[in-house]
Protein backbone atom coordinates (compact mmCIF):
# COMPACT_ATOMS: atom_id res chain seq x y z
CA UNK A 1 0.00 0.00 0.00
CA UNK A 2 0.89 3.24 -0.92
CA UNK A 3 2.68 4.78 2.49
CA UNK A 4 1.61 8.23 1.40
CA UNK A 5 -1.72 7.64 2.07
CA UNK A 6 -3.27 7.99 5.65
CA UNK A 7 -6.62 6.70 5.08
CA UNK A 8 -8.17 4.63 2.42
CA UNK A 9 -11.54 4.00 2.16
CA UNK A 10 -13.15 1.15 0.31
CA UNK A 11 -16.60 -0.01 -0.67
CA UNK A 12 -18.18 1.88 2.88
CA UNK A 13 -21.87 1.53 3.21
CA UNK A 14 -24.40 2.38 5.91
CA UNK A 15 -27.41 1.47 6.03
CA UNK A 16 -30.77 2.53 8.16
CA UNK A 17 -33.63 0.49 8.84
CA UNK A 18 -31.91 -3.18 7.13
CA UNK A 19 -30.79 -1.48 3.79
CA UNK A 20 -34.07 0.87 3.31
CA UNK A 21 -32.19 3.91 3.90
CA UNK A 22 -28.93 3.92 2.00
CA UNK A 23 -26.67 7.28 3.76
CA UNK A 24 -23.49 5.60 2.38
CA UNK A 25 -23.60 3.26 -0.62
CA UNK A 26 -20.14 2.79 -1.79
CA UNK A 27 -17.85 5.39 -1.33
CA UNK A 28 -14.05 4.73 -1.82
CA UNK A 29 -11.68 7.32 -1.40
CA UNK A 30 -8.24 8.03 -0.79
CA UNK A 31 -6.48 10.77 1.37
CA UNK A 32 -2.67 12.01 1.28
CA UNK A 33 -0.65 13.26 4.13
CA UNK A 34 -0.58 16.87 4.12
CA UNK A 35 -4.00 16.81 1.78
CA UNK A 36 -7.43 19.11 2.52
CA UNK A 37 -10.20 17.16 1.44
CA UNK A 38 -13.30 19.26 1.41
CA UNK A 39 -17.04 17.59 1.07
CA UNK A 40 -19.73 19.01 -0.22
CA UNK A 41 -23.00 18.26 -1.37
CA UNK A 42 -26.55 18.71 -1.07
CA UNK A 43 -27.86 18.23 2.85
CA UNK A 44 -28.72 14.87 3.16
CA UNK A 45 -25.82 13.64 1.20
CA UNK A 46 -24.32 11.55 3.17
CA UNK A 47 -21.18 13.59 3.90
CA UNK A 48 -21.17 14.24 7.44
CA UNK A 49 -22.09 10.65 7.97
CA UNK A 50 -18.92 9.68 5.77
CA UNK A 51 -16.34 11.82 7.91
CA UNK A 52 -18.12 10.30 10.98
CA UNK A 53 -17.50 7.26 9.74
CA UNK A 54 -13.63 7.94 9.22
CA UNK A 55 -12.87 7.78 12.99
CA UNK A 56 -16.17 5.07 13.39
CA UNK A 57 -18.35 7.54 15.01
CA UNK A 58 -20.87 6.13 12.67
CA UNK A 59 -20.38 2.14 12.47
CA UNK A 60 -20.03 1.13 8.27
CA UNK A 61 -22.12 -1.60 7.53
CA UNK A 62 -19.75 -2.47 4.82
CA UNK A 63 -16.40 -1.78 3.74
CA UNK A 64 -13.37 -0.84 4.84
CA UNK A 65 -11.36 1.99 6.41
CA UNK A 66 -7.66 1.87 6.45
CA UNK A 67 -6.08 4.85 9.10
CA UNK A 68 -1.92 4.12 8.62
CA UNK A 69 -2.84 1.19 6.62
CA UNK A 70 -4.80 -1.31 10.00
CA UNK A 71 -7.97 -1.31 8.95
CA UNK A 72 -10.01 0.04 11.79
CA UNK A 73 -13.09 -1.46 10.91
CA UNK A 74 -11.96 -5.04 12.22
CA UNK A 75 -13.29 -5.81 15.44
CA UNK A 76 -9.93 -6.74 17.22
CA UNK A 77 -8.70 -3.51 16.54
CA UNK A 78 -8.86 -0.77 19.81
CA UNK A 79 -10.43 2.17 17.74
CA UNK A 80 -9.65 4.41 20.75
CA UNK A 81 -6.10 4.37 20.41
CA UNK A 82 -6.62 5.58 16.76
CA UNK A 83 -8.43 7.94 17.53
CA UNK A 84 -6.34 9.82 19.45
CA UNK A 85 -4.59 10.11 16.30
CA UNK A 86 -7.68 12.02 14.36
CA UNK A 87 -8.49 15.00 15.97
CA UNK A 88 -12.50 15.98 15.29
CA UNK A 89 -14.63 19.21 15.15
CA UNK A 90 -18.29 19.21 15.52
CA UNK A 91 -20.62 21.23 13.94
CA UNK A 92 -21.49 22.22 18.22
CA UNK A 93 -18.65 22.66 19.13
CA UNK A 94 -19.00 20.37 22.32
CA UNK A 95 -16.91 21.89 24.45
CA UNK A 96 -17.03 19.91 28.15
CA UNK A 97 -19.15 21.95 29.60
CA UNK A 98 -18.30 20.78 33.50
CA UNK A 99 -14.51 21.93 32.81
CA UNK A 100 -12.77 25.07 31.73
CA UNK A 101 -11.37 26.11 28.93
CA UNK A 102 -7.59 25.10 30.24
CA UNK A 103 -9.04 21.75 31.46
CA UNK A 104 -11.09 20.82 28.24
CA UNK A 105 -7.56 21.19 26.57
CA UNK A 106 -5.28 19.44 29.01
CA UNK A 107 -7.75 16.42 29.98
CA UNK A 108 -7.24 14.15 27.15
CA UNK A 109 -2.99 14.79 26.65
CA UNK A 110 -2.79 13.86 30.45
CA UNK A 111 -5.10 10.98 30.57
CA UNK A 112 -4.33 9.65 27.34
CA UNK A 113 -0.75 10.76 26.46
CA UNK A 114 0.64 10.77 29.62
CA UNK A 115 1.88 13.97 29.44
CA UNK A 116 2.18 16.13 32.78
CA UNK A 117 0.17 18.81 33.54
CA UNK A 118 2.48 21.48 33.32
CA UNK A 119 3.62 20.23 29.27
CA UNK A 120 -0.44 19.82 28.20
CA UNK A 121 -1.22 23.06 29.81
CA UNK A 122 2.17 24.58 28.65
CA UNK A 123 1.43 23.16 24.84
CA UNK A 124 -2.70 24.49 25.60
CA UNK A 125 -1.70 27.85 26.10
CA UNK A 126 0.56 28.18 23.10
CA UNK A 127 -2.29 26.97 21.15
CA UNK A 128 -4.71 29.55 22.92
CA UNK A 129 -2.03 32.34 22.28
CA UNK A 130 -2.07 31.22 18.30
CA UNK A 131 -6.42 31.58 18.22
CA UNK A 132 -6.01 34.59 20.33
CA UNK A 133 -7.84 32.98 23.41
CA UNK A 134 -5.31 32.72 26.02
CA UNK A 135 -6.84 35.29 28.27
CA UNK A 136 -9.77 33.10 28.47
CA UNK A 137 -7.89 30.13 29.50
CA UNK A 138 -10.15 29.69 32.75
CA UNK A 139 -13.37 30.79 31.70
CA UNK A 140 -15.98 27.91 31.26
CA UNK A 141 -17.61 26.97 28.03
CA UNK A 142 -20.90 29.05 28.72
CA UNK A 143 -19.11 32.04 28.80
CA UNK A 144 -17.53 31.98 24.91
CA UNK A 145 -18.90 33.10 21.46
CA UNK A 146 -19.62 30.47 19.30
CA UNK A 147 -16.85 31.27 17.45
CA UNK A 148 -14.60 31.46 20.14
CA UNK A 149 -15.81 28.13 21.07
CA UNK A 150 -14.91 26.54 18.17
CA UNK A 151 -11.57 27.97 17.91
CA UNK A 152 -11.02 26.20 21.26
CA UNK A 153 -12.35 23.13 19.85
CA UNK A 154 -10.14 23.19 17.28
CA UNK A 155 -7.32 23.31 19.59
CA UNK A 156 -8.40 20.99 21.67
CA UNK A 157 -8.34 18.08 19.46
CA UNK A 158 -4.93 19.77 18.48
CA UNK A 159 -3.35 19.35 22.10
CA UNK A 160 -3.51 15.27 20.83
CA UNK A 161 -1.20 16.16 18.21
CA UNK A 162 -3.47 14.74 15.47
CA UNK A 163 -1.95 13.30 11.93
CA UNK A 164 -5.11 14.49 10.58
CA UNK A 165 -8.25 16.79 10.97
CA UNK A 166 -11.98 15.87 10.77
CA UNK A 167 -14.11 19.17 10.26
CA UNK A 168 -17.99 18.31 10.32
CA UNK A 169 -19.74 21.62 9.17
CA UNK A 170 -17.63 23.70 11.89
CA UNK A 171 -18.77 26.78 10.75
CA UNK A 172 -22.43 25.90 10.47
CA UNK A 173 -23.81 26.78 13.68
CA UNK A 174 -22.12 29.79 13.80
CA UNK A 175 -23.33 33.69 13.73
CA UNK A 176 -22.71 34.96 10.30
CA UNK A 177 -19.75 37.63 11.41
CA UNK A 178 -17.85 34.59 13.82
CA UNK A 179 -17.22 32.55 10.64
CA UNK A 180 -14.11 34.14 9.24
CA UNK A 181 -12.75 34.13 12.48
CA UNK A 182 -13.24 29.81 12.51
CA UNK A 183 -12.13 29.29 8.82
CA UNK A 184 -8.84 31.75 9.23
CA UNK A 185 -7.78 29.35 11.92
CA UNK A 186 -8.41 26.29 9.70
CA UNK A 187 -6.80 28.45 6.73
CA UNK A 188 -3.48 28.72 9.12
CA UNK A 189 -3.86 25.16 9.74
CA UNK A 190 -4.22 23.95 6.15
CA UNK A 191 -0.42 26.43 5.60
CA UNK A 192 1.08 24.03 7.99
CA UNK A 193 0.77 20.96 6.20
CA UNK A 194 -1.97 19.67 8.37
CA UNK A 195 -4.12 16.76 6.52
CA UNK A 196 -7.70 17.56 6.86
CA UNK A 197 -10.87 16.45 5.51
CA UNK A 198 -13.56 19.05 5.64
CA UNK A 199 -17.60 18.99 5.81
CA UNK A 200 -18.78 22.61 4.77
CA UNK A 201 -20.89 24.54 3.04
CA UNK A 202 -18.06 27.15 2.79
CA UNK A 203 -17.92 27.49 -0.93
CA UNK A 204 -15.16 30.12 -0.71
CA UNK A 205 -13.23 28.32 1.86
CA UNK A 206 -13.32 25.15 -0.52
CA UNK A 207 -12.27 26.92 -3.77
CA UNK A 208 -9.45 28.81 -1.84
CA UNK A 209 -8.21 26.21 0.64
CA UNK A 210 -8.90 22.46 -0.59
CA UNK A 211 -6.60 20.34 -2.72
CA UNK A 212 -9.49 18.59 -3.80
CA UNK A 213 -12.89 19.04 -3.55
CA UNK A 214 -15.73 15.92 -3.71
CA UNK A 215 -19.35 16.27 -4.21
CA UNK A 216 -21.41 14.28 -2.95
CA UNK A 217 -25.37 12.99 -3.65
CA UNK A 218 -27.30 10.09 -1.97
CA UNK A 219 -24.40 8.65 -0.31
CA UNK A 220 -22.46 8.44 -3.59
CA UNK A 221 -19.43 10.66 -4.81
CA UNK A 222 -20.59 11.66 -7.90
CA UNK A 223 -17.68 13.92 -8.80
CA UNK A 224 -14.33 15.02 -7.35
CA UNK A 225 -11.43 17.14 -8.70
CA UNK A 226 -9.20 20.51 -8.14
CA UNK A 227 -11.41 23.71 -6.73
CA UNK A 228 -10.70 24.81 -10.22
CA UNK A 229 -12.51 21.40 -12.01
CA UNK A 230 -15.62 21.73 -9.47
CA UNK A 231 -16.50 24.91 -9.29
CA UNK A 232 -15.45 26.41 -13.01
CA UNK A 233 -16.09 23.06 -15.38
CA UNK A 234 -18.51 20.73 -13.45
CA UNK A 235 -19.30 17.73 -15.18
CA UNK A 236 -22.28 16.35 -13.77
CA UNK A 237 -26.11 17.84 -14.09
CA UNK A 238 -26.36 17.68 -10.39
CA UNK A 239 -23.17 19.32 -9.45
CA UNK A 240 -24.27 21.91 -11.98
CA UNK A 241 -27.73 22.08 -10.46
CA UNK A 242 -26.06 21.93 -7.12
CA UNK A 243 -23.76 24.87 -7.63
CA UNK A 244 -26.22 27.43 -9.29
CA UNK A 245 -28.26 26.87 -5.87
CA UNK A 246 -25.31 27.65 -3.73
CA UNK A 247 -23.30 30.10 -5.33
CA UNK B 1 -63.65 34.72 77.73
CA UNK B 2 -62.33 36.22 81.12
CA UNK B 3 -58.92 35.48 82.27
CA UNK B 4 -60.44 32.40 84.01
CA UNK B 5 -61.26 30.69 80.13
CA UNK B 6 -58.04 31.53 79.58
CA UNK B 7 -56.35 29.82 82.21
CA UNK B 8 -58.68 26.53 81.64
CA UNK B 9 -57.63 26.32 78.24
CA UNK B 10 -53.87 26.61 79.50
CA UNK B 11 -54.37 24.05 82.45
CA UNK B 12 -56.22 21.87 79.66
CA UNK B 13 -53.48 21.91 77.37
CA UNK B 14 -51.05 21.12 79.76
CA UNK B 15 -52.84 18.11 80.96
CA UNK B 16 -52.93 17.13 77.31
CA UNK B 17 -49.16 17.63 76.57
CA UNK B 18 -49.08 16.18 79.74
CA UNK B 19 -50.36 12.60 79.10
CA UNK B 20 -48.76 12.44 75.04
CA UNK B 21 -45.39 13.27 75.78
CA UNK B 22 -44.68 12.98 79.59
CA UNK B 23 -46.39 10.15 81.26
CA UNK B 24 -44.19 6.09 81.04
CA UNK B 25 -41.99 9.12 79.24
CA UNK B 26 -43.99 8.47 76.31
CA UNK B 27 -41.88 11.51 74.41
CA UNK B 28 -38.92 8.89 74.60
CA UNK B 29 -40.80 6.62 71.98
CA UNK B 30 -41.29 9.32 69.79
CA UNK B 31 -37.19 9.78 69.40
CA UNK B 32 -36.31 6.20 69.59
CA UNK B 33 -39.09 6.13 66.61
CA UNK B 34 -37.58 9.08 64.95
CA UNK B 35 -34.50 7.46 65.41
CA UNK B 36 -35.34 4.11 63.79
CA UNK B 37 -37.24 5.83 61.08
CA UNK B 38 -33.68 7.84 60.21
CA UNK B 39 -31.80 4.28 59.81
CA UNK B 40 -33.98 2.61 57.74
CA UNK B 41 -34.10 6.00 55.68
CA UNK B 42 -30.24 5.67 55.41
CA UNK B 43 -29.51 2.41 54.66
CA UNK B 44 -32.11 2.21 52.49
CA UNK B 45 -31.09 5.03 50.46
CA UNK B 46 -27.38 3.66 50.55
CA UNK B 47 -28.61 0.53 49.53
CA UNK B 48 -30.77 2.55 46.92
CA UNK B 49 -28.28 4.21 45.38
CA UNK B 50 -25.73 1.31 45.33
CA UNK B 51 -27.97 -1.06 43.62
CA UNK B 52 -29.75 2.31 41.34
CA UNK B 53 -26.15 3.44 40.10
CA UNK B 54 -25.52 -0.63 39.40
CA UNK B 55 -28.35 -0.68 37.35
CA UNK B 56 -28.24 2.67 35.65
CA UNK B 57 -25.12 2.17 34.60
CA UNK B 58 -26.19 -1.21 33.23
CA UNK B 59 -29.10 0.08 31.25
CA UNK B 60 -27.66 3.29 30.00
CA UNK B 61 -24.50 1.25 28.89
CA UNK B 62 -26.49 -1.24 26.84
CA UNK B 63 -28.45 1.65 25.26
CA UNK B 64 -25.15 3.83 24.34
CA UNK B 65 -23.80 1.08 23.09
CA UNK B 66 -25.83 -1.41 21.61
CA UNK B 67 -24.84 -0.52 18.12
CA UNK B 68 -21.61 -1.07 18.34
CA UNK B 69 -21.76 -3.89 20.55
CA UNK B 70 -24.14 -6.13 18.35
CA UNK B 71 -21.70 -5.41 15.46
CA UNK B 72 -19.15 -7.36 17.81
CA UNK B 73 -21.23 -9.95 18.68
CA UNK B 74 -20.15 -12.47 20.78
CA UNK B 75 -19.90 -12.66 24.86
CA UNK B 76 -19.58 -8.71 25.52
CA UNK B 77 -23.07 -7.95 23.91
CA UNK B 78 -24.85 -11.44 24.90
CA UNK B 79 -23.64 -10.71 28.83
CA UNK B 80 -25.12 -7.36 28.74
CA UNK B 81 -27.91 -7.60 26.46
CA UNK B 82 -28.57 -10.26 29.51
CA UNK B 83 -28.02 -8.07 32.32
CA UNK B 84 -30.13 -5.34 30.66
CA UNK B 85 -33.52 -7.05 30.59
CA UNK B 86 -32.95 -8.49 34.13
CA UNK B 87 -32.54 -4.67 35.25
CA UNK B 88 -35.61 -3.45 32.76
CA UNK B 89 -37.91 -6.85 34.74
CA UNK B 90 -36.20 -5.79 38.33
CA UNK B 91 -37.32 -2.20 37.54
CA UNK B 92 -40.61 -2.57 36.26
CA UNK B 93 -41.71 -5.06 38.80
CA UNK B 94 -40.72 -2.78 41.72
CA UNK B 95 -42.51 0.00 40.11
CA UNK B 96 -45.56 -1.98 39.71
CA UNK B 97 -46.20 -3.05 42.79
CA UNK B 98 -46.92 -1.17 46.15
CA UNK B 99 -44.03 -0.72 48.45
CA UNK B 100 -46.30 -1.95 51.69
CA UNK B 101 -47.06 -4.96 49.98
CA UNK B 102 -43.58 -5.41 48.88
CA UNK B 103 -42.94 -4.43 52.62
CA UNK B 104 -44.39 -7.45 53.57
CA UNK B 105 -43.35 -9.77 51.49
CA UNK B 106 -39.74 -9.40 52.61
CA UNK B 107 -41.54 -9.38 55.97
CA UNK B 108 -43.56 -12.42 55.74
CA UNK B 109 -42.16 -14.62 53.00
CA UNK B 110 -38.17 -13.63 52.01
CA UNK B 111 -36.46 -12.82 55.18
CA UNK B 112 -38.95 -14.29 57.70
CA UNK B 113 -36.75 -15.71 60.00
CA UNK B 114 -34.84 -12.36 60.21
CA UNK B 115 -35.61 -11.44 63.94
CA UNK B 116 -34.53 -7.67 62.97
CA UNK B 117 -37.04 -6.09 61.60
CA UNK B 118 -35.37 -2.78 60.69
CA UNK B 119 -32.87 -4.66 58.44
CA UNK B 120 -36.08 -5.83 56.81
CA UNK B 121 -37.23 -2.80 56.19
CA UNK B 122 -34.33 -1.74 55.22
CA UNK B 123 -33.86 -3.97 52.94
CA UNK B 124 -36.89 -3.75 51.29
CA UNK B 125 -37.50 0.28 51.47
CA UNK B 126 -33.60 0.05 49.88
CA UNK B 127 -34.42 -2.35 47.26
CA UNK B 128 -37.72 -0.41 46.19
CA UNK B 129 -35.77 2.92 45.85
CA UNK B 130 -33.04 1.27 43.79
CA UNK B 131 -35.32 0.96 40.93
CA UNK B 132 -36.65 4.95 41.20
CA UNK B 133 -33.07 6.04 41.81
CA UNK B 134 -31.70 3.66 38.58
CA UNK B 135 -34.49 5.35 36.32
CA UNK B 136 -33.44 9.27 37.49
CA UNK B 137 -29.85 8.29 36.78
CA UNK B 138 -29.92 7.15 33.70
CA UNK B 139 -32.26 9.62 32.61
CA UNK B 140 -29.58 11.98 33.52
CA UNK B 141 -26.75 9.82 31.95
CA UNK B 142 -29.62 10.23 28.88
CA UNK B 143 -30.08 13.95 28.93
CA UNK B 144 -26.34 15.07 28.50
CA UNK B 145 -26.30 16.35 25.05
CA UNK B 146 -24.80 12.76 23.10
CA UNK B 147 -22.32 15.53 21.71
CA UNK B 148 -20.39 15.57 24.84
CA UNK B 149 -20.25 11.83 24.18
CA UNK B 150 -18.99 12.17 20.85
CA UNK B 151 -16.73 14.16 21.38
CA UNK B 152 -15.12 12.65 24.58
CA UNK B 153 -14.76 9.70 22.23
CA UNK B 154 -12.96 11.33 19.28
CA UNK B 155 -10.40 12.51 21.49
CA UNK B 156 -9.82 8.95 21.91
CA UNK B 157 -11.24 8.29 25.58
CA UNK B 158 -12.97 4.92 26.25
CA UNK B 159 -16.36 4.03 27.06
CA UNK B 160 -15.45 4.25 30.96
CA UNK B 161 -13.45 7.09 30.95
CA UNK B 162 -15.77 8.91 28.92
CA UNK B 163 -18.64 8.49 30.97
CA UNK B 164 -16.24 9.45 33.95
CA UNK B 165 -14.70 12.02 33.04
CA UNK B 166 -17.69 13.93 31.25
CA UNK B 167 -21.21 12.49 31.11
CA UNK B 168 -21.56 11.53 34.60
CA UNK B 169 -20.46 14.59 36.32
CA UNK B 170 -23.14 16.60 34.28
CA UNK B 171 -25.51 13.70 35.09
CA UNK B 172 -25.76 13.98 38.62
CA UNK B 173 -25.37 18.13 38.85
CA UNK B 174 -28.67 17.59 36.55
CA UNK B 175 -30.21 14.98 38.92
CA UNK B 176 -29.51 15.92 42.84
CA UNK B 177 -33.05 17.84 42.95
CA UNK B 178 -34.70 14.99 41.77
CA UNK B 179 -32.75 12.22 43.72
CA UNK B 180 -33.38 15.13 46.72
CA UNK B 181 -37.29 14.71 45.49
CA UNK B 182 -36.50 10.47 46.20
CA UNK B 183 -34.88 11.06 49.44
CA UNK B 184 -37.85 12.72 50.85
CA UNK B 185 -40.54 10.61 49.22
CA UNK B 186 -38.48 7.66 51.17
CA UNK B 187 -37.96 8.92 54.49
CA UNK B 188 -41.86 9.55 54.22
CA UNK B 189 -42.56 5.99 53.13
CA UNK B 190 -41.07 4.02 55.74
CA UNK B 191 -43.86 5.34 57.77
CA UNK B 192 -45.45 2.66 56.41
CA UNK B 193 -43.00 0.43 58.66
CA UNK B 194 -45.46 -0.07 60.92
CA UNK B 195 -47.95 -2.27 58.85
CA UNK B 196 -45.33 -4.87 60.26
CA UNK B 197 -45.21 -3.89 63.83
CA UNK B 198 -42.18 -2.14 63.53
CA UNK B 199 -41.84 0.92 65.94
CA UNK B 200 -40.70 3.74 63.78
CA UNK B 201 -41.90 7.29 64.29
CA UNK B 202 -45.45 7.06 63.09
CA UNK B 203 -46.32 3.86 64.64
CA UNK B 204 -44.56 5.56 67.98
CA UNK B 205 -47.06 8.29 67.04
CA UNK B 206 -49.88 6.02 66.78
CA UNK B 207 -49.19 3.85 70.20
CA UNK B 208 -49.26 7.29 71.82
CA UNK B 209 -53.17 8.27 70.37
CA UNK B 210 -54.09 4.72 71.71
CA UNK B 211 -52.73 5.03 75.40
CA UNK B 212 -53.58 8.43 75.55
CA UNK B 213 -56.98 8.66 74.12
CA UNK B 214 -55.06 11.88 72.64
CA UNK B 215 -54.85 12.31 68.65
CA UNK B 216 -54.31 15.91 67.87
CA UNK B 217 -51.38 16.56 70.03
CA UNK B 218 -49.15 13.38 69.35
CA UNK B 219 -49.69 13.28 65.59
CA UNK B 220 -48.90 17.02 65.04
CA UNK B 221 -45.82 16.19 66.83
CA UNK B 222 -45.07 13.66 64.58
CA UNK B 223 -45.82 15.56 61.26
CA UNK B 224 -43.87 18.61 62.87
CA UNK B 225 -40.85 15.71 62.87
CA UNK B 226 -40.87 14.81 59.63
CA UNK B 227 -41.73 18.47 58.43
CA UNK B 228 -38.56 19.47 60.16
CA UNK B 229 -36.61 16.53 58.75
CA UNK B 230 -37.38 16.91 55.03
CA UNK B 231 -36.68 20.92 55.82
CA UNK B 232 -33.50 20.28 57.11
CA UNK B 233 -32.53 17.61 54.11
CA UNK B 234 -33.74 20.51 51.59
CA UNK B 235 -31.35 22.73 52.94
CA UNK B 236 -28.71 20.24 53.05
CA UNK B 237 -29.31 19.30 49.33
CA UNK B 238 -29.64 22.82 48.08
CA UNK B 239 -25.94 23.61 49.58
CA UNK B 240 -24.47 20.73 47.45
CA UNK B 241 -26.34 22.04 44.77
CA UNK B 242 -24.97 25.61 44.81
CA UNK B 243 -21.20 24.36 45.84
CA UNK B 244 -21.60 22.25 42.35
CA UNK B 245 -22.71 25.04 40.63
CA UNK B 246 -20.24 27.49 41.94
CA UNK B 247 -17.82 25.01 40.67
CA UNK B 248 -18.96 24.65 36.98
CA UNK B 249 -21.00 28.08 36.62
Amino acid sequence: MNDNKIIRVTGLKKHYFGGKVKALDGIDLDIERGEVVVIIGPSGSGKSTLLRSLNLLELPTAGQIFFNGTDITDKKVNINSHRQKMGMVFQHFNLFNNMNILKNMTIAPVQLLKRTKAEAEEKALQLLKKVGLEDRANAYPSQLSGGQKQRVAIVRALCMEPQVMLFDEPTSALDPEMVGEVLDVMKSLARDGMTMAVVTHEMGFAREVADRVIFMDEGRIIETGTPEEIFTTPQSPRLQDFLSKVL
Amino acid sequence: MDSLDIVLIFQDLKDTFYRCFIVEDRWKWLVEGFGKSLVITFFAVLIGLVCGVLLAAIRSSYDKNEESLRMKGGFGFWGLRFLNTVSKVYITVIRGVPVVVQLMIWYFVILVSQKNDVIIAVFAFGFNSAAYVAEIFRGGIMAVDNGQFEAGRSLGFNYIRTMKNIIIPQAVKSTLPTLLNEVIALLKETSVAGYVGIMDLTKAGELIVGRSFESFMPLIAVAIIYLITVIVLTKVFTAIERRLRRNER
